[in-house]
């Protein structure tokens, strides 16, 4: 028990943790890469035409995972968040950091595609409906998130607070969710529910659940490779840094 | 397999605009999120060398 508990810790470091995290990456991306062709191959090759969208409904291939992605990624970087706030160590902060943009990306491929998806189904681009709403409060979440933290000048005082918004803005996570069931809107139900049977065919369900496989991958590819710069940013006057071999002149 | 030809496929069933923004706005942004991460890590290894040299200086 001891003796697991302070190997966990030994990685809580950054100086520990930037070489296994440039050993990560590439198992990451290349699993991102694999589970992408894959995930592709069956968006547009197995998975047949919709009776009732006809081909726009292949947006969903995206539109779905990107919005899955955008709702995980928030928690996972408030947790990280949390985690720093409670217990002051510095990789927890830098990880939440890391998360920041890549999320704030997928919330706006959430609202993007959404935007093409509705405008062949409900005959408009945007409305201002729950759904659509909390997602857009979720994207303002991850900038209000990274402006915060850019605006403070002493790092360690940055995501202190910053760590407090992206807390408080969870409550918005269940919000986006659940919005579907809670208000009358336009958007369509869950598409998957553990409770009942999905309303799909199954290679659509298939398509689906690869390309979100894909999208998490490349997420912790990206947030790692993030956190390694992160790192080096913020620690470029400790001596770890300078003995790495890529800082060798 | 759903398509007669190359044609049929870049058309979408009439849904090119729609299905292809999406596809193509999200593998540019990734993309361009790939590249900014390159930048970013080159930019702050040359914060490192720059600080490592100050730091030679003054031992």
């Amino acid at each position: 028990m001891t003796n697991s508990v302070t190997h966990w810790f030994r990685y809580a470091s950054p100086q520990s943790f930037y070489p296994l995290a440039g050993r990560m990456i590439p198992l990451f991306a290349a699993l991102a890469a694999i589970l992408a062709s894959a995930g592709l191959w069956i968006a547009f090759f197995v998975a047949p035409t919709d009776a009732q969208q006809g081909e726009s409904y292949r947006i969903i291939f995206v539109h779905v995972p990107a919005s899955w992605m955008s709702m995980f990624l928030y928690v996972v970087m408030a947790g990280w968040a949390g985690l720093g706030l409670a217990f002051n160590t510095r990789l927890s902060a830098m990880m939440a950091h890391a998360i920041a943009p890549t999320g704030a990306m997928f919330a706006f491929l959430s609202l993007w595609t959404g935007a093409l998806w509705g405008r062949p189904t409900w005959g408009t681009y945007w409305v201002w409906d729950a759904r659509l709403t909390s997602e857009l409060v979720l994207f303002f979440l991850y900038l209000g998130y990274m402006a915060l933290h850019a605006a403070i000048d002493e790092p360690r005082r940055g995501d202190r607070a910053s760590a407090v918004l992206a807390l408080v803005g969870v409550i918005n996570v269940p919000i986006i969710y659940f919005s579907v069931q809670w208000w009358n809107t336009l958007h369509q139900g869950a598409s998957v529910s553990i409770t009942r049977a999905p309303s799909m065919a199954t290679t659509m369900l298939m398509g689906m659940l690869v390309m979100a496989l894909a999208f998490w991958m490349y997420s912790i590819a990206a947030a790692l490779a993030r956190v390694r710069a992160i790192m080096l940013e913020r620690e470029a006057h400790m001596q770890w840094t300078h003995q790495l071999t890529e800082t060798a002149r | 397999m759903n398509w007669a030809s190359a044609s049929d496929f870049f058309a979408m069933g009439g849904y090119a605009f729609y299905v292809w923004g999406s596809f193509v706005v999200t593998a540019a942004c990734i993309a361009g999120e790939i590249l900014f991460l390159r930048a970013r890590r080159g930019e702050a290894l040359r914060t490192v060398r720059a600080e490592k040299v100050r730091h030679e200086a003054a031992a």
